[in-house]
This record gives C-alpha cells, structure tokens and sequence, in this order.
C-alpha cells in the first residue's frame, strides 16, 4: 500500500515536472512549479523529513512561487523569448541529459546496505547542545558555520537584486504594491491572516528546539504575511534605506556572529557553546534570524526599489 | 524496492528534466523555473541518502536533513536574484528607466561583441 | 593529510578570522549610513592583509598545515577549515589584489561629496568584502558542503559586479554568468550528496582514506569536476566569461579575472588531489589537459581578432586559465619513476598568481585608457604610451608576464611547466605552451606596437588620469614581474600540508 501510494506520487512528480518543461505559457508553468512544490512537499514526509517538508512548502513552493508568479506576470507582453537552440543540438542536449539521468539511477540502484549514516553521533552528542531535534543541532551547532555563511548568502543576494535598481530610485521603495492592483480579498486576506501568521511563526521558531520547525520555516511565514500586507496595500513597501530595516536585516546574522565569537572566550572556540547555555543561546540566535529571514526573504521578493517614496 | 530506491529513481529524472529545461528552453524565466526543477531533483537525492542513513531511532540522518534546508534557502536566493535580472533585462518600462550616469568609456561593449 | 586533520592547531583561529573578518565588514556596511562606507572599508581591507600575512607566517613558520575546528566539533559531524601551503599562498595574493584594487577603486566608487547616498559606491563595497570572505572561505574549506557554501557566496558577488553599471548589455552579460554559475553550482552539489552517500562523510582530509575505486565514485567526481569547469570558463564553458568580465567597471574586471575564476580551479585541485589522491586517471588527466590546451588556441586566436581592448583581454584570460589544467596530467606524478612532479605543481600555481597580478593590473590599465580616450578601440590606441606612460609601462610588464618573457612570474611559470612536460614524457603539452606563447606575443604586442605610434587623428585625452591609480596598475605589474626571481625549483612551501 505504502510503496503503491509512493510510486504514484513519483509518477506525479515526473509527469507534472515534464509538464512544466514543455507546456507553452509561462504562468501556467509557474502555477504547475508550485503545485509541484506541494507534491514534493509530501515526498519529503514520506522520506521523514519534516523539517525539510515544512521549508520545501514555505520557501520552496510558498515564497519563489509568489515571486515567479510576480516576475511572469509582469513580463506578460514583454518579447523575452530569447532564441531556440537548433534541432541538432536539442537533440545532443536531450542525449546528455538523459545520460546524466541514467547514470544518476544507476548510482541509486548500485548503493548498497548498510548506508554509512551519520545519525547515531548526531544523536549522542545532541545533549550538549541542549537541543531536542537533530536537525536543528546540525543547522545551529555542528555545522553552525554553513548556516551563518548561509545568511551572508541571503543578505547578498539582496544587496544583488538592489544592485539593479536604476540610480534615481536607489533609496527609494520596492514596486510590489503595483504589480498586483489591491482587491477586497487580497486585503481581507491581509487583515485577517497576520495575526494567526505571526503566531505561528513565533511557534514555529520557538519549536525548532525541539520539533520540526525552527528559524528558516518560521521567519518564512512571517516573510509571506509581510509580502501579504504590503501586496493588499495594508502596509508600505519600505523604503530600502529605512535605518531600522537595515537593523532588522543585520540583526540575526549579527548576533549568530557575536555568539560565535563569544564562544571563544566562554566555550571551545568559535560557534562552540557552552553546554549549560547552548540551548538558550542558539533559540536566542534563532529568534534574532527569524526576524532577519523573513525581513530578507521578503525583500528579496519584493524586487529591487524602482521609484522614490510618495510623501 | 524500498522507498528511498523509488525516490533515488525520481531524483534522477527530475534532475534529467531540469536540466534539459535549463539548456534548451529559450525563455529566461522558464530557465529558472527549469533550474528549480533541477535543484529540487537534487534536494530529493540528500532526502534519499538521508532515508537511507535512517538509525539511532531517528526515521533519516539529520545531517543531510538539515544540509537541504540550507540548499533551499540557497536556491530561493539565486531564484531572486536571476528574476530581478531577468526582470530588469526584459520589462519595457524598466528598461526605459535606465540612466546611466556612467557614460564613461570602459563600457563600450556593445559593438565588441564579435 | 592525515589523522591529524581533526585536531586544531594553535593558529587556528586566524583562519576562522580571515573567512569573518570580511563578514563584519559587510554587516557593518549595511548598516552604516552608505556615506561612511569607504571609511569601513580603509578598516576592512589593512586588516584583512594582515590576518593573511599572519596565516602565511603561520603556515611557513609552523611547516605545517593550519587547521582549525569549528565550534569544537571535528568531522565527520563537524566543519574544519586547514590552511596549507597552497591555501595560504592563494590567500596572499587575494590580500594583495584585493587591497590594490580597494586603492583603485576609490577613484571610481566615491559617495558624493554632497547628498544622499548612492548606488554604485554602497553596492561595491560590500561586493567586494564578499568576494574576499569566499575565496578565503573556498580556500580553507576542507567539507564539500562548505565549500559549495563558498562557492555560492562568491557567485552571488560576482554577478552583481558584472552589471554595475546597469546597462542592457552588462546586465545580459551578468544572466548568463549567473545561469551558468548555477547550473555548475547544482551539478557539484549533486557530487557532493552522492559521495555522502557513498561514504557517509563531506570532509576531504576523511574522504582521502575512505574513497573507493568504483563507477559511482567516478560519477559523483565527474559532475563536481564538470559544474567547476563551468564556473571556472574552461573551454568550452567558456562563452560568459567575455561579457561579463569586459563589461564589468575596471576594478571589478580585474577581481573576476584575477581572483573568481581561481576560487572554483582552487577546488578541482582540491578534489582530485586531496580528497581523491591517486584517482585521476592518467586519460582523464590528458582529456582535462586537452580542454586546457583547447582554451589556450581558441582563447589566444580570438583575443587576436578583438578590437577592443577589454574583451581581448578577457579572451586572454580564457587561454591563461587553459595552462592551469596542465596540473592535472604532469603534477599526478604519472611517470615511471617520478612519483609526485613538484616542478608542474610549483610551475602551475606560478601561472595562477603571476596571472593574476598580471591581470589584475591590465584590466586596471585598460580602465585608465578607457576613462582617458573615452574608448577603448584597439586600432585608435596610436601614441597613447606618450600621453599615459606610467598606465603604459604596467600594461607592458603585466603583458610580458602573460607571454612569459623572462624574468617575469609568467616565465617561471611556463618554463617549469615546458621542463615538466618532458620529465613527464609528456612532449606533446610543450608544443601548446610554445605556440600559447607566442599567439600571447601577437595580441599583447598588437596592442605595444602601437604605444608609441603617431597617432592616425590627434589623440584627445578626455579626462585627466589619477597618478595613484595608475602607481597601483603599475605595482601590480611589478609584483607579477618580481614573482619571476624566484628560483627555478619546485617550491617547498607550496608543498606544505601534503
């Protein structure tokens, strides 16, 4: 039963994957990519994964679906189809790939039992992080380091997007609250919803400890209820040299940086904690980038500014 | 087979379609929803390794649990940063509002590109 | 490596400071009123040099490999960074590069005297900072997670230089870099999670004992090795590189030739030498070797037929970065005999530094030629060695390096390169680097033939050139020449850490 339900699920995945490479409009192609992000959303609980389920589902399908819907609406009418690769070479890229497919399904069918795994170290060493959810021990203490380059990342990738915004508007606001004209349901959504969202946000980041869930998941949902509010018109875009939303986007990053430094003098070393603070520390830093994610991921789907502030 | 075999079968195709998608199909917004097919693919296989590590009473190895949530974060970045170029490449209104105030010389690659 | 890749050593925390330190740099930037953000900078960059010639003493003095373990938790559950002799040498001259071109830069990203803040100095900045926080961090990684982290990081930073500006065709230039970027990107990812499949670890120093000589190992490598080849513009991945780096301002030209493309070589090296020693086959060593000779002919030819002088010199960074791949056939030691060839190794990360400092400097040149003319059409150039000498002599010196006419890094390099060959019975690469040198000559001295020429119409000089900006192209060029004297022997401390 549970291996027919899993070969019908990849069936889907595939099918509705393929779909999207060959359908012709591109919104429609947009809307199959987030349909396909719920699907794999379930692929990742049915390979016990919550916590990726939970962040496949928010940032995955939720938030780049939002902004790929934006950007393909708005280039509706544009000429932006650039030119069509021959036949011959379509060909010998479809030959390719399916190569790179065959031997990626021989190398899954060649792994053998037992798997190396690194579950039982993660485990026994989970007590001196304080921590009671693995994944959330390898995010914020054994590999502490990827998840804080991880948030330099982000931040960059939004200095990128500002990056394109033509001199005059620099300083100037995000044209989100254009792109969709405000309509009673889009700010009905936006009154009722954020309330519910801020606390499930809060819930989700403060269950991270010991759940599925953490910083990422919750700082996402907080992200969407933002991109809700400013969308519906509810709340202004900011402006992108508003002082206190520079704070907001440094705060996370900046904090996970100063404990790590501070591990140096009160623990092993650097992003090292000390076993009887660890938990307080990192729901500390995971509160402080929640906040930071979701300011980040919201603006970044925003877009760059492109005009000045009304007064 | 067991479920991370499947699974490992339909990362393999996902990644083939990505890629596909990203080499051949010309509209550059369809690039990138190509490469979100491709990186999903790949996302998939760290679930299939994970699955596969399943012990000490956990249902998967958290390691590569937890390195996917860094790669979907990951990939959200490069998505909006590919979009806003993409955007400020093709939107009429967009384009027309580029002032450059550098008009200096080392720009001329225009008529370079031979 | 050995064991002993998981026990910290007491310098350690330099290298966690050379990844962060350029980290608080960009956290500061953001916050700072973008006013103050070259003051930020005249802090980051002093610093930044003196953590890196504290890693390079550390290194030198110690014999050994500097490893650090972060957080306390060592591999295979933790990250650790290691610092050897090659790392510590490419972070030099990162530091170098990366600090002249903060110098140069502040001719050309300056917030206004007066008014709000503005757009180019901010973004510059910071992109600045991060390219030097991931080269550091891809040269000390030693967990293939964390150097796909790295890899990102510098991607991210490297794309936006490339369309500062914010015309059409820069920004067409930065989509394709970045789709490149990206599917090379993925394609190591998917490396990377089938070796952790595989062998239930990411660290390199742990992998070397444990990889196995089976078809998945083989595959998993070959799409790392692939996605880096993309990032890196190896022929015939190379079509974004000319765009993008002949369309970025001047300083941002000479860190994407100079620096970005090294970071994802660095790390192709890294895999087939450190965590997969003795796995390259002798005929995947001469395939890598034939793409690099294929780079440097195609590279070359086409930097001859350019007519402007940005983009020739950025097809000339596609055929420099050709010789890199001779690393592969003549340093694996493949010859009867001859176990490891220390003279292609030295001779290899000779032609990555010198090229570096050569390019760097040339592109700062053409800059200055191209703020001075208003253009940069090759055949319009006549007379200009007159009216900018010093901008001139740089251009010259950092030519001759590429070339490789003694005493020039460049020389070193190529000649120990020709000696390998031979030692390594392995003729058939010489007759490419002869040939990559001379077809070099022809477009460098395209363009020296017409410094003191009379000019066709009077050369108008438009704007007045920064004496210190030219004194930095110029210290540059000198630096590529002076790596030149150093003495035609394998070099022991490239060799630390190995």
């Amino acid at each position: 039963m549970a291996a027919a339900f899993d070969i019908g699920l990849i069936v889907l995945l595939v099918g509705i994957g393929a779909w999207m490479i060959v359908v012709r409009d591109v919104v429609v192609a947009t809307i199959i990519f987030v349909v396909f992000g719920l699907l794999m959303a379930i692929a990742w609980v049915r390979l016990s994964a919550v916590d990726v389920a939970l962040t496949e589902a928010a940032i995955g399908s939720g938030i780049t679906g939002t902004l790929l819907l934006g950007a393909a609406a708005r280039l509706k009418g544009a000429d932006a189809g650039g030119t069509r690769l021959s036949f011959p070479i379509t060909v010998v890229a479809a030959v390719l790939c399916a190569m790179i497919s065959a031997s990626l399904a021989a190398v899954a069918l060649l792994l053998t039992y037992p798997a190396p795994t690194l579950a039982p170290m993660a485990m026994q060493n989970l007590d001196q992080t304080g921590l009671g959810n693995p994944v959330a021990a390898v995010l914020f203490a054994y590999r502490a380091l990827d998840t804080l380059l991880e948030k330099v990342v982000l931040l960059l990738a939004l200095v990128g997007v500002w990056s394109l915004a033509p001199d005059r508007a620099w300083r100037g606001v995000p044209s989100l609250d254009t792109t969709v004209p405000p309509s009673d349901i889009l700010a009905f959504f936006a009154q009722i919803l954020p309330p519910f969202g801020i606390v499930f946000a809060i819930y989700m980041t403060w269950t991270g400890a010991s759940n599925p869930g953490g910083a990422f998941q919750g700082g996402t949902v907080l992200a969407v209820m933002w991109l809700l509010v400013m969308m519906a018109g509810v709340m202004r875009a900011p402006s992108i040299s508003n002082v206190w939303l520079r704070w907001l986007l440094v705060a996370g990053p900046a904090l996970f940086l100063i404990v790590g430094f501070t591990g140096v003098f009160i623990a092993d070393g650097f992003l090292a904690y000390p076993p009887a603070y660890a938990k307080a520390l990192i729901v500390a830093v995971e509160a402080a980038l929640a906040v930071s994610i979701a300011a980040t991921l919201g603006l970044l789907a925003a877009g760059p500014p492109e005009r000045m502030q009304q007064k | 087979m067991t479920t991370a075999t499947l699974f490992g079968l339909c990362s393999s195709a996902l990644v083939g379609l990505g890629l596909f998608g990203v080499i051949v199909d010309p509209h550059p917004l369809r690039k990138i929803l190509a490469f979100n097919l491709l990186g999903s693919g790949v996302f998939l296989l760290f679930g299939v390794v994970a699955r596969r590590g399943a012990a000490a009473g956990l249902g998967g190895d958290p390691v590569p649990q937890a390195l996917v949530i860094t790669g979907i974060v990951v990939a959200f970045a490069a998505t909006a940063l590919a979009v806003a170029l993409v955007l400020r490449l093709f939107e009429p209104e967009a384009g027309n509002a580029v002032e450059s105030e550098a008009t200096s010389a080392g720009l001329e690659v225009d008529g370079g590109r031979s | 490596m050995s064991v002993a890749a998981v026990t910290a050593t007491t310098e350690g925390y330099l290298l966690v400071l050379a990844i962060m330190w350029p980290v608080a740099g960009i956290l500061v930037a953001l916050v700072v009123n973008g006013r103050n953000i070259e003051r930020v900078a005249y802090i980051v960059l002093p610093i930044g040099f003196a953590i890196a010639t504290a890693v390079v003493m550390a290194v030198a003095q110690g014999g050994q490999s500097q490893i650090y373990v972060v957080g306390g938790w060592a591999p295979p559950l933790g990250v650790a960074l290691r610092a050897d002799g090659i790392s510590a040498a490419m972070m030099m001259t990162t530091a170098m590069v990366i600090c002249a071109t903060g110098l140069f830069a502040r001719g050309e990203f300056v917030q206004p005297a007066e008014g709000p803040e503005a757009r180019a100095p901010y973004v510059f900045w910071i992109l600045l900072f991060s390219i030097w926080s991931a080269l550091n961090a891809l040269v000390l990684g030693s967990d293939l997670f964390n150097l796909y982290v790295a890899l990102e990081l510098l991607t991210f930073a490297a794309v936006p230089l490339v369309c500062l500006k914010g015309q059409k065709e820069t920004i067409e230039a930065a989509l394709r870099y970045m789709l490149f970027a990206l599917i090379g990107s993925v394609l190591y990812l998917l490396g990377a999670v089938m070796i952790y499949g595989l062998y239930g670890t990411l660290d390199i120093g742990l992998l070397s004992g444990r990889v196995r000589a089976e078809p998945a190992t083989w595959i998993a490598a070959a799409l790392m090795t692939v996605g880096l080849l993309a990032k890196t513009a190896l022929f015939p991945l190379h079509l974004w590189l000319p765009p993008a780096h002949a369309g970025a301002p001047a300083p941002g030209s000479a860190i994407l030739s100079a620096l970005v493309v090294k970071g994802s070589f660095f790390l192709i090296v890294r895999i087939w030498f450190d965590a997969m020693p003795g796995h390259l086959s002798f005929a995947a060593a001469q395939l890598l070797a034939a793409l690099g000779a294929g780079a440097i002919l195609v590279g070359s030819v086409l930097a001859l037929r350019q007519q402007r002088l940005k983009l020739m010199i950025a097809y000339s960074t596609i055929a420099q970065l050709g010789y890199l791949f001779f690393i592969f056939p003549l340093a694996t030691g493949f010859a009867a005999g001859i176990v490891w060839s220390g003279l292609a190794w030295t001779g290899s990360w000779m032609q990555l530094f010198s090229h570096a400092f050569a390019k760097a400097a040339m592109f700062m040149a053409a800059g200055l030629i191209a703020e001075a003319l208003g253009h940069d059409r090759i055949a319009d150039l006549g007379g200009i060695g007159r009216k900018l000498p010093i901008t001139m002599f740089a251009f010259a010196l950092s030519g001759l390096s590429l070339i490789g006419v003694p005493p020039s890094g460049g020389f070193v390099a190529k000649w120990l390169l020709l000696i390998a060959t031979i030692n390594e019975g392995q003729w058939w690469w010489a007759a490419v680097i002869v040939v990559g040198g001379l077809l070099a000559g022809g477009y460098i001295f395209m363009v020296l033939g017409r410094l003191l020429a009379d000019p066709l119409s009077p050369l108008v000089i438009r704007g007045a050139v920064s004496r210190s900006r030219e004194l930095v192209a110029l210290s540059l060029a000198v630096c590529a020449v002076l790596l030149g004297l150093v003495p035609l022997q394998p070099s022991d401390f490239l060799r630390i850490g190995r």
